[in-house]
């Protein structure tokens, strides 16, 4: 036996880039545009879906649920009568902290594409992980909460700077929590310098209109942007 | 924590290149920005690397600082603080020269001597 060192030079996320491009082809394929939403855990991901989904004008909307475990996000949006699609990941190492490419792929023969406009993907909660994996969306979002705290973005930059639009949700904590707002979007603009945010409470109600304004728009736009 | 993603995403890249040789070693190049900490990932690498031909395989690991070019005015400097607009003009147009990587570079396998003449 002798030792030999090869040259591989690859991108360690290669594999996953190549099935996300499959998964984009497929979606495109049917005409859907797809959103990766992505934040931390209890950012209020679902609960702002729940807020905008149910009326999105004539789009046909779709959701696909990742969770570690459990279906209760799942069974929340289910109550707005849209297709949702439920994706576990807790089949691996103690549950993967993210969905990855291939994971949506696995579910994707349940998920009624032909039938969708818009499909948004709801990641696990982490924001870390779901930054480096790309699943073949089209536009990814990030719920930031200013229960958080505003220091977020410079703790995190792969997953601003991963994010095309930042929801800044629970803006009606502002009075009972020590958020500034305007040093939070300082911060941002030194992570992601340009990046779109929209500042919102999914329980008032608060700024949710122009987020569902955005997602309406999101289609035509996109199929503008990536001819068929 | 995403220390456990990326070398999953390593040994699954190096098994496949490694064809079913014995792997003992694994240089990586991992950029600034993928806020990898080499310390986990050596854990993790041990651990995601049992029972596949990297078993026991030495991890080098080459951190690759961030550099970044201000496309309006060229200035390019490096960043340890994660501060993208251009300190000379406060331009956003500014590219990551370096600092993205997350690659395996290279891999060092065990072959059988050469047995085959031509």
């Amino acid at each position: 036996m002798h030792r030999v060192k090869v040259r591989v030079v690859e991108d360690a996320l290669d594999a996953n880039a190549t099935i996300a491009a499959a998964n984009r082809a497929d979606f495109d394929r049917a005409g859907v545009t797809v959103v990766n939403l992505m934040s931390a855990p209890g950012a209020g991901k679902t609960s702002v879906l729940e807020r905008v989904l149910g009326d999105l004008g004539g789009i046909r909307v779709g959701v696909l649920e990742g969770d570690v475990q459990g279906s209760l996000d799942a069974d929340r949006l289910a109550s707005l009568h849209i297709p949702v699609t439920q994706l576990n990941t807790d089949g691996g190492f103690g549950g993967e902290c993210h969905l990855d490419a291939n994971m949506v792929r696995s579910a994707l023969p349940s998920l009624p594409l032909e039938d969708l406009d818009l499909l948004v993907v709801e990641n696990v909660g982490n924001l870390v992980c779901p930054a480096e994996f790309r699943i073949g969306e089209d536009v990814r979002i990030m719920v930031s909460s200013i229960a958080e705290g505003e220091d977020k973005p410079l703790k995190y930059p792969l997953m601003f700077r991963a994010a095309e639009l930042v929801l800044v949700n629970k803006i009606d904590l502002l009075p009972h929590v020590d958020f500034d707002l305007d040093r939070f979007l300082h911060h941002l603009d030194a992570v992601h310098p340009g990046v779109p945010h929209m500042v919102m409470s999914a329980r008032t109600g608060e700024g949710l209109d122009a987020f569902r304004d955005w997602l309406v728009e999101l289609p035509a736009r996109v199929r503008r942007e990536v001819p068929a | 924590m995403h220390e456990l993603s990326v070398s999953s995403a390593i040994v699954d890249t190096v098994v496949r290149h490694a064809a079913g040789r014995r792997v003992t070693a694994v240089e990586v190049r991992l950029g600034r920005l993928r806020q990898v900490v080499p310390t986990s990932l050596a854990f993790y690498f041990e651990l995601v690397s049992r029972e596949t031909v990297c078993e026991g395989a030495r991890l080098d690991q080459e951190v690759v600082p961030a550099r970044l070019r201000c496309s309006e005015c060229a200035h390019a400097w490096e960043i340890d603080m994660p501060h993208f607009r251009c300190p000379e003009c406060e331009s956003a147009d500014v590219n990551v020269e370096s600092g993205e990587e997350l690659e395996v570079a290279s891999i060092e396998v065990e072959e059988a001597e050469c047995t085959v003449s031509r």
